[in-house]
């Protein structure tokens, strides 16, 4: 029976922008700067289209937390091949504060209502690194995991997935439902042609709040600053290797 | 087919957006890293034509029924800017196939036609051309001298030497324009689709040209060609009429790529100008650099509100040839100004191919020739105003 997929897309600052700190150190500047899908829920919505190909999957449902703007985020989604997408709209401060934990809770809740057979997120999100989320769901869910993805091959309700780690790969069975995250090596995403683009108009964009799925999205931390990272040094030249080995041993770091 | 709601002069629809973002995504990635290896090798690029049929840019506006993407004249416009900024050479394929080739074959020829020279040439896998000019006239279409004369019941047999035409080497059809009768002169002109290749058509040499290196530009020698009487494309005596409607159209698309060009060439100057450093002082720090970014700018916006007014009337089914000829001569003017000026901005670097600005001027400089040039589009720009004005005033 083909499974059903849940992918998750979030709204980042686009990786090209030179992102500065306001100035109150409160956040980074987010006003007229340009965003764009975060690079590996790309991944994430091309592997999901591409087991919808393989007909592993009869249908790829696209989801987005946060202001209007992500339909345009959702939308993309529904033009690279996503059959409808759902839209959770927080708004203003509360989007502002809305931190993984919180998302994980409406990602759970979205997960239990369409009754989906697998998860699909990226591993992490440009804007904040945080690398939670994908993780939390499970837990939420009480699902098994797969992720930093870089192969996914799913057969018979059991997904076999090689994971990147630190040592090399390795290579986990989960049987479904699950949640994988997406790694930067599991695929290279398409670019939407026109046609898609054309189609993508006429499919459905459901909205709710997180009131309608009874998540709470009170956050849990308080950021205190942000800081830019202290300007790079110049560095010095040595001239022999033994000079080296010994700049190396005064500075602490052999 | 509209797509064009709630795309204004000022704002594009969410469709045209997307549409803008996948041709830009498209172009920085797969076109810039190596537009300057294509510009050196001169090398056709077999695999980036296909890709953009892939994406559906190379029939943007022929209907969805033939198999085409469907669009708008803004959704083509706007294609043709991202990917001409990326590189012009793909963007003048892209533009000959859609606007010279699969332009005239839709709205002019039979479902015969249609299923012959406009289904295989979508998506990529085979490229058109279209052959108007000549050795001897180029501005002065009407004086064509490519006879073709009645050959049997089933044939015609065309004789005369085509020039300057871009896809030659590649296309494997091509619309051509020759005359049946001399004296009737731009009367007398009639257009016709001739497979490539076919017995009694020769190519000439490839043209070494000063830009656009990618794409071939050569003669096509006919010499005793045979072609078949249903290749007769609209009716006899229409040719320099359809002729006229195809390079209205093409206009649009060619004023996209020289926008695109521009766009480039702005782009490039910015960036630089930002780095150096020079009186102790960024580039953009100084006043003389702000009036060539300032003026630039300008012809740039200008020019691209023009050429999407033109698109618009299209899209809309209006008279559009006074805006479409208005957007190329801006454009293309803008194209060479902008890529004049970030040589400049650019000082020495600026003149060696370590930067895309020399390619850039190099590149810029066929729009103001192709597709009718600066001079012939204000005539066609002056003709139309004067009679708008007279029609209304006494």
């Amino acid at each position: 029976m083909a499974i059903r997929i849940l992918v998750g897309v979030k709204r980042a600052i686009d990786y090209a922008v030179k992102v500065q700190v306001k100035t109150d150190k409160s956040g980074v500047v987010t006003e007229g700067v340009k965003h764009s899908m975060n690079p590996f829920d790309e991944i994430a919505v091309e592997e999901a289209i591409r087991l919808k190909e393989k007909k592993v999957a009869q249908e790829v449902i696209a989801l987005s937390c946060g202001p209007a703007q992500c339909q345009e985020t959702l939308r993309t989604a529904l033009a690279l091949g996503a059959d409808r997408a759902i839209h959770v709209e927080v708004t203003g401060k509360d989007y502002e504060m809305l931190q993984p934990l919180a998302i994980s809770k409406l990602i759970a809740a979205v997960a239990k209502k369409e009754n989906v057979d697998l998860v699909l997120l990226g591993k992490l999100a440009i804007d904040d690194d945080s690398n939670q989320t994908g993780q939390m769901v499970a837990g939420l869910l009480s699902w098994p995991q797969a992720v930093f993805a870089s192969k996914v091959d799913i057969k018979d309700k059991t997904a076999e997935v090689m994971r990147e780690i630190d040592g090399g790969s390795e290579t986990l069975r989960v049987k479904l439902p699950a949640v994988i995250t997406s790694d930067l090596r599991l695929n290279q995403p398409r670019f939407a042609n026109l046609p898609s683009i054309q189609k993508a108009k006429k499919k459905p964009m459901a909205k709710m709040s997180p009131k309608d799925l009874g998540v709470d999205i009170k956050p849990h931390q308080e950021y205190l600053s942000y800081e830019e990272p202290p300007k790079r040094q110049g560095g010095g030249r040595v001239a022999s290797v033994d000079e080296l080995i010994s700049k190396l041993k005064e500075k602490g770091l052999i | 087919m509209s797509t064009n709601i709630g795309s204004s002069l000022f704002t594009l629809s969410e469709s045209h957006e997307m549409l803008r973002k996948t041709c830009r995504d498209f172009a920085d990635r797969e076109l810039k890293p190596i537009a300057a290896k294509l510009d050196k090798t001169h090398e056709y690029p077999t695999d980036i034509v296909k890709k953009l049929g892939d994406l559906g840019l190379m029939c943007v506006e022929v209907d969805e029924e033939l198999g085409g993407s469907g669009l708008d004249s803004l959704a083509y416009a706007i294609a043709m800017e991202e990917i001409s900024r990326g590189c012009a050479s793909c963007g003048v394929i892209m533009s000959v196939n859609n606007s010279l080739y699969l332009g005239p074959i839709t709205k002019y020829g039979n479902k015969q036609q249609h299923e012959q020279f406009v289904k295989p040439f979508l998506n990529g896998e085979r490229v058109g051309c279209f052959a108007l000019s000549e050795p001897g006239n180029g501005s002065d279409a009407g004086a064509a001298s490519t006879i073709v004369k009645e050959h049997n019941k089933t044939n015609y047999i065309m004789n005369g030497t085509k020039a300057w035409i871009t896809n030659g080497y590649e296309a494997e059809a091509t619309v051509v324009f020759a005359t049946t009768d001399k004296s009737l002169k731009h009367k007398g002109i009639s257009a016709f689709i001739v497979k490539k290749p076919t017995d009694g058509l020769s190519l000439g040499k490839k043209e070494d040209k000063l830009g656009i290196k990618a794409s071939s530009t050569c003669n096509l020698i006919f010499e005793d060609c045979i072609v078949p009487k249903e290749n007769l494309l609209g009716k006899q005596g229409d040719g320099f009429k359809i002729a006229m409607a195809t390079l209205d159209s093409g206009r649009i698309g060619i004023a996209a790529q020289a926008l695109g060009i521009a766009q480039a060439a702005l782009e490039c100057a910015l960036d630089y100008a930002r780095k150096r450093e020079v009186f102790g002082k960024q580039l953009t720090q100084l006043q003389a650099i702000q009036m060539k970014l300032a003026d630039m700018e300008v012809r740039l916006q200008s020019a691209r509100l023009l050429t999407w007014k033109a698109a618009s009337l299209k899209s809309q089914g209006e008279s559009y040839t006074k805006f479409a000829a208005m957007a190329k001569l801006a454009a293309s003017e803008c194209a060479t100004f902008n890529a004049h000026q970030a040589i400049q901005i650019l000082g020495g670097m600026g003149y060696v191919s370590d930067m895309p600005a020399e390619r850039h001027y190099r590149d810029a400089r066929i729009t103001e020739i192709y597709e009718g040039t600066s001079e012939i589009q204000r005539l066609v720009i002056a003709g139309n105003l004067i009679k708008e004005y007279s029609a209304t005033n006494a």
